[in-house]
């Protein structure tokens, strides 16, 4: 596979304009929730915030704001992942979700739906690199964790926001193909 | 070079006493010996069969040796001989196949003992040396060592410190963080400088007669940089600590000799020259060895046992439980006779030219900061570098495009790299296979980088 089908102008247009990049304060009247993410095999981390707003019609994504570091692949996924869930009611928003997850651990077997995952279809080569999964996934796993922790009602005392400066938690939230998943480098 | 590639079965034939001294007790002054020519490092790649594969069309430019080195056919032939040859338990059953497998097992023994000037005693076989590290760390930090007569002048007790250094990989830091832990001893460390040397300005003051154990790496895998043993095993004396040298990236590229270091125990691994995977090696002073405790108990390190308690062997067994992994043993010795005949002050010789190479042209590269020492001296060829505003996955991704191998991520060395402002790095390391041309290639690719994701 072609270097420029794993970096689609997409991933590097994201990658130099990152949406949603800083962390703020979430909205009057919405939950929100935290969430750390660090990728084991290289160290790079993000904490990703959600606000999330009741409404009538169901609970819905009301900002995302994260601060992290990382490379262009785990940076515009986060960036494009802003683009697609603000707004949306959560429900959508988490059937994104697993199709992005779906399509990244597909190993390229998967023909991605373009109405679903909209930009993100670009992330379709990372699902051939093994070792990118986890950099795709990072910032995802950080929103499904804070998502499931602003939707679920008032902040627990545990969920407190965690500083960039923390112990790192490892992704735990995000577990990929065995062979994919080989922990620490050396 | 293809005809000093062992013959299949020679490690089966080697008589364990004749490896035993000294093959490398004639080794020059560093920089007077010439490396291998050309010529002879083509032929050096004739013995590497993985060098001939390509990656994504591109011929493969493996510059990732520091993780994990290639294996030459001698070492693939030596381990397939024996496993199609011999193949049995050793050290126990009175057949023919098991007295050859115990005669392979410590005939590769006593050549990696000769290989770093010491005796087959002094030789402990490990799984890797992460493991090494971990018996070391954990042995001295067992209350059960402080309760040992011979033992408990080595052990850890609260009020002690442990020493080691910034630039450790994580397998000479963590296991120590858990001894401290467990002992209630302290852990320290010696700062580095900014040009990625030990800062020894602080020395007498770090290490002091509170130090019960100095570990360090002798050769950082990532700045490269080589540690001065000399003066760090100096002070341990002055105040009686005792030394753990971190060889796993000397023992591969530089001629090391333990007994003249003088350390009290040494640990490497053999994957990182030229061997198999799953073996690495605890060396030590025959009575810092015979002193300590064991680690992993069971099987083989035992002499009597009873339904209550048992008794020990003698090291190397005392610290080899369970059943060994004799074909990787096999693997090794060929290994370390293939480095022997290339000669490992030429090993360093071109390890030094082609590093000189590469820092010389990474000085002519815009927006690339290397992490260690730029120039060659007392360092090998591990060479990281950050590339400004490019992440080191997104590098290795654009040099793999080309066939390039090198390595992303901190290498098992977060402290080092949060110590120069860098989360990770991208490292090339060269090994006796390398050549002039792959780190041109490496310099080349890495050129574009910046370009590719319009950051230059
Ligand atoms: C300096 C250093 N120490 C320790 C290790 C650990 O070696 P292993 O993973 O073979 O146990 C390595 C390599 O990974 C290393 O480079």
């Amino acid at each position: 596979m072609s270097l420029d089908q794993l970096y689609q102008q997409v991933i590097l247009d994201h990658d130099r304009e990152r949406h949603g990049c800083g962390l703020r304060p979430a909205p009057e009247g919405t939950a929100d929730a935290e969430s750390h993410q660090v990728n084991p095999l290289c160290g790079d981390q993000v904490t990703l915030r959600v606000a999330v707003r009741q409404t009538p019609d169901g609970p819905v994504v009301q900002d995302v704001s994260w601060a992290g570091e990382g490379c262009s692949i785990s940076q515009a996924s986060l960036s494009v992942l802003y683009d697609l869930v603000v707004g949306r009611p959560v429900p959508e928003a988490e059937e994104l979700l697993g199709a992005f997850r779906t399509m990244i651990r597909s190993r390229g077997t998967v023909e991605p739906d373009e109405e679903v995952l909209g930009d993100a279809v670009a992330f379709v080569g990372v699902s051939r690199h093994a070792n990118r999964v986890k950099c795709a996934m990072l910032g995802w796993a950080a929103f499904e964790d804070a998502l499931h922790r602003a939707d679920a009602g008032p902040v627990p005392a545990t969920a407190a926001p965690v500083p960039l400066t923390a112990v790192p938690v490892p992704v735990t939230a995000d577990p990929v193909p065995a062979t994919a998943d080989r922990g620490e480098d050396r | 070079m293809a005809d000093t590639a062992l013959k299949a079965d020679t490690a089966l034939k080697q008589d364990p006493g004749t490896l035993a001294v000294g093959l490398l007790a004639a080794d020059p002054a560093p920089g007077s010996t010439p490396g291998p020519t050309a010529q002879e490092i083509a032929a050096i790649r004739e013995d590497f069969p993985v060098l001939h594969r390509t990656v994504g069309g591109h011929r493969l430019v493996y510059l990732d040796s520091a993780a994990t080195s290639q294996r030459p056919r001698s070492v693939l032939d030596a381990e397939t001989a024996y496993s199609t040859g011999c193949n049995a338990a050793v050290h126990r059953g009175a057949h023919t196949l098991a007295e050859e497998a115990t005669d392979a097992y410590e005939a590769a023994r006593s050549a990696a003992a000769a290989f770093v000037g010491l005796g087959p005693d002094q030789i402990v076989w490990t799984r890797n040396a992460t493991e090494a590290l971990n018996l070391v760390a954990g042995v001295l930090s067992d209350p059960l060592t402080a309760q040992d007569p011979h033992a408990a002048p080595l052990a850890l007790r609260p009020g002690d410190e442990v020493v080691v250094t910034e630039m450790e990989h994580h397998a000479n830091l963590v296991p120590w963080q858990r001894a401290c832990a467990r002992s209630g001893a302290r852990l320290r460390w010696l700062p580095l400088t900014d040009d990625g040397r030990l800062d020894l300005t602080r020395l007498e003051e770090i290490v002091t007669p509170a130090t019960r154990v100095l570990s360090f790496a002798h050769v950082s895998n990532v700045l490269g940089t080589i540690n001065p043993v000399d003066v760090l095993v100096a002070r341990a004396r002055q105040v009686g600590a005792l030394v753990v040298l971190d060889a796993c990236q000397s023992v591969p590229h530089l001629p090391v000799d333990l007994s003249a270091l003088d350390v009290d125990l040494a640990v490497f691994s053999a994957h990182k020259m030229l061997g198999p995977t799953g073996l690495g090696v605890l060396a030590g002073k025959a009575e810092i060895l015979q002193a300590l405790p064991p680690f992993l108990t069971g099987g083989s390190m035992v002499s009597t046992v009873t339904m209550e308690t048992a008794t020990f062997q003698d090291p190397p067994q005392r610290f080899e439980a369970g059943t060994p992994p004799v074909s990787q043993t096999v693997a090794l010795h060929a290994a370390v006779d293939y480095l022997t005949a290339l000669g490992m002050d030429r090993v360093a010789a071109h390890d030094r030219t082609l590093t000189a190479r590469a820092l010389a042209g990474l000085r002519d590269l815009p927006g690339i900061r290397v992490l260690g020492p730029v120039q060659a001296v007392d360092r090998v060829g591990a060479v990281s570098v950050v590339v400004d505003g490019v992440h080191p996955h997104d590098v290795g991704q654009v040099l793999d495009a080309s066939g390039i191998a090198v390595r992303v991520g901190h290498h098992c060395a977060q402290p080092v790299h949060r110590r120069y402002g860098a989360t990770a790095s991208t490292r090339a390391s060269l090994y006796v296979y390398s050549t002039p041309d792959e780190v041109d290639a490496f310099l080349d690719a890495l050129s574009g980088v910046r370009a590719y994701f319009k950051k230059a």
